[in-house]
């Protein structure tokens, strides 16, 4: 039993993590239809502001670097983000297969670009205290950096909810989503809107990357081991789908966390991936579709 | 509704360009601290001029780069030296610095061109064993030298290879005895990454236990790049063994033991030895996650002796206080001087000429007497157990009597037969 327990928490752990990584790209890659290799390198962003305000305050004040890496992470990754999309995307919406090139470039200066600041050797960061260890519950282990990354995934989604269901700016991104033209001639202002849904897309990866640094390596080629994985996610969810996104990292994490358990941690990879073209022969648009013109 | 972004596309066309030049130049930018050390390629071939043209060839970019460029800076370091010194034959050495980018054609590729249109008397390059053989076939079929600077498997002896990292009887068997010996280990988990290294290290570990008493109790492998142990660490903690010998490789180090410490194990609960962690992945990792466990190498920078205390204090000097030598930093390293001499004995840079040489060569190497195996062209090494302190330094508990002597085909085991 306790062998199940133990399973369901890595497997949620696993979608909680799948699912930070690709929230990001729900907006970018689902809702703008931009294909941003770069994603995984505005993770990586994040991940060194932790260290940079780790490197700052010193390892007394760990706590409050963390807290205040959340937010200086959204910015940072978010202002990358923009810059990428004033120079290069928009001027490359409806391409694609240019997009996807340039940016996988662009990726690869990024990583160059931190390997010369950062140096090419992973970095140390060093998880607050109060997150060491873990507990536990009916036999299972939960632990508390795990834990943590479950709570921050759960606020940020209500957070997207709430922002997009609820506020003007909201609806307007909706809007411009759903139909251009006529958000464009109901007087939305489509070119702020693309900004703004950039900006917000690349600042949730900088979060997903102070996430990301409880569990794994911090260097410059963090980005390549989740960009997949992240893809994947929104193309199994339904692009655009923030409820399909949850959905299809919740599928993931547990088919991975369970295949693993009963074979190996190679044949899991692979069997998921069988799963997902499976999936994909059923229902090509994903979990969750929404009637919508455009290139999806 | 293409239209309009379409124009819009064309009249920004100009501005596009000058993006573009402009993102060029960054990365341009950025590579240019290793471009002072590359001299132009082409043209002037090894006989002539007043300098004698070698071959550096490491992943510079890409996943590997996080090992490999200490281990470039450990060989400019050497050649600096040698040059300091008078050079080799009269002539100083110009390195050559090729990128072979974490991909295992390009290695090929790459020493090919180094071969062909620099000219190189040697090269010095790769790490994985992915890159040595896809390499290997370049430098037989060219009969040129490359010089491997890092721990591997074993089961190879190219005529044109010479090995200065370990192979398994130097490094994987001393940690076993270790392990049955001082830990007193009955029972082993094999966690490994998912290729050639840790598949055959593990097969030669099952080998050896079986010879030796010692029962396996699971045997687990991930893909080079996963981020993710906790149902490997599940598995473990349920076959609860006495001891695990982890051969994962790169960045999925890190996630090990982040994770290991967050299912509440340390190296009282649980050891493991690792022989792919080092001083230089240590820095990553979080001393906290990993301080007590074991490691098993031949150098470690808290290796004794003279030797080892000017090449720390050079290394340190040239590249940053903050900046660590460790086991394959000082095979690189050795690697250099092991050709400088055996090119300065033969009185020639052909390569031929230099293996003849070679037989037998000694160094006073960093981590002790050095000696060439005159066979199998890999080094006599000491085998040390290193313990993880504090302060991300280590020290050896356990060493071998003296260098032992490679044995790439682990001949002269009897458990060994068969494998």
């Amino acid at each position: 039993m306790d062998v199940i327990l133990n399973q369901v928490f890595v497997g949620l752990s696993i979608a909680s993590i799948l699912l930070l990584v690709a929230l990001g790209l729900t907006f970018t890659f689902g809702q703008m239809n931009v294909i941003n290799m770069a994603h995984g390198e505005f993770i990586m962003a994040g991940a060194y502001t932790t260290y940079v305000l780790q490197t700052a305050f010193g390892t007394g004040l760990l706590t409050l670097s963390f807290g205040l890496a959340l937010p200086a992470a959204f910015i940072v990754a978010g202002t990358m983000g923009l810059i990428l999309e004033f120079l290069v995307i928009r001027r490359l919406y409806g391409r694609p297969l240019d997009t996807l090139l340039v940016t996988w470039g662009v990726g690869l200066m990024l990583q160059q670009l931190a390997r010369d600041l950062f140096g090419a050797q992973n970095v140390n960061v060093d998880a607050p205290g109060f997150l060491d260890g873990g507990i536990t519950i009916a036999g299972a282990d939960l632990s508390y950096p795990r834990l943590a990354i479950i709570t921050v995934v759960a606020l940020v989604v209500v957070a997207i909810a709430i922002y997009m269901g609820r506020t003007p700016a909201g609806r307007r991104m909706r809007a411009v989503m759903q139909n251009r033209p006529l958000a464009s001639v109901s007087g939305v202002r489509t070119t702020r809107v693309d900004r703004t849904t950039f900006f917000i897309g690349s600042g949730l990866a900088g979060m997903a990357g102070v996430g990301i640094t409880l569990l794994g390596p911090v260097g410059p080629t963090l980005g390549l081991a989740y960009i997949i994985d992240a893809f994947l996610v929104v193309i199994v969810g339904g692009l655009g789908q923030l409820r399909g996104a949850i959905f299809a990292a919740l599928a993931l994490g547990m088919a991975n966390s369970f295949i693993e358990y009963n074979t190996s941690t190679s044949i899991a990879k692979a069997g998921v991936f069988l799963l997902i073209v499976l999936f994909l022969q059923w229902r090509p648009q994903g979990m969750i579709v929404q009637q919508r013109r455009g290139l999806a | 509704m293409h239209l309009p972004i379409r124009g819009h596309c064309r009249a920004g066309r100009g501005a596009f360009a000058v993006a573009a030049a402009v993102l060029a130049a960054v990365a341009v930018g950025c590579g240019s601290s290793d471009s002072d050390t590359t001299s132009s390629s082409g043209g002037g071939s090894a006989a002539s001029g007043n300098t004698i043209p070698v071959g550096i060839l490491h992943s510079l970019s890409s996943f590997m780069a996080i090992s490999e460029v200490s281990v470039k800076d450990a060989e400019l370091l050497a050649i600096e030296e040698i040059n300091k010194a008078g050079g080799v034959l009269g002539k100083q050495l110009r390195p050559v610095v090729e990128d072979g980018a974490s991909d295992w054609p390009t290695f090929a590729e790459k020493a090919q061109k180094l071969i062909s249109t620099d000219k190189v008397a040697a090269t010095f390059g790769g790490w994985t064993s992915a890159s040595r053989k896809a390499m290997l076939p370049v430098f037989e079929r060219n009969k040129a030298l490359l010089y491997y600077p890092v721990q591997y498997e074993g089961l190879e002896a190219s005529p044109y290879i010479f090995y200065t990292g370990a192979t398994t009887n130097q490094q994987i068997i001393p940690g076993l005895q270790f392990l049955q010996e001082k830990l007193k280990v009955k029972t082993l988990f094999l966690v490994g990454s998912d290729y050639v290294f840790p598949r055959t290290a593990n097969k030669e570990i099952k080998a050896w236990a079986k010879a030796n008493g010692m029962t396996i109790v699971g045997e687990e492998y991930s893909p080079l790049g996963n981020t993710d142990y906790a149902t490997t660490i599940n598995k473990v903690k349920q076959a609860n063994p006495d001891a695990v010998f982890q051969t994962i490789n790169g960045d999925s180090n890190v996630a090990f033991w982040k994770q290991f410490t967050d299912a509440g194990l340390d190296s009282k609960k649980l050891p493991v030895i690792s022989v792919s962690t080092a001083e230089d992945e240590v820095r990553g990792v979080g001393i906290k996650n990993i301080v007590g466990q074991y490691v098993a190498w031949n150098y470690y920078q808290t290796t004794p002796g003279a030797k080892n205390k000017a090449f720390v204090k050079a290394f340190k000097a040239k590249y940053g206080e903050n900046r660590v030598t460790d086991d394959p930093i000082e095979a690189g390293y050795v690697g250099v001087h092991l050709w400088a001499l055996a090119a300065e004995k033969a009185g020639s840079t052909d390569p031929e000429k230099v293996k003849a040489a070679s037989k037998g060569l000694v160094f006073e190497a960093p981590e002790g007497k050095v000696t060439i195996d005159g066979d199998n062209q890999h080094i006599y090494k000491t085998a040390r157990i290193g313990k993880l302190r504090p302060d991300g330094l280590i020290d050896t508990v356990f060493e071998s009597d003296g260098p032992i002597k490679p044995d790439p085909f682990l001949k002269t085991y009897d458990w060994a037969k068969g494998l």
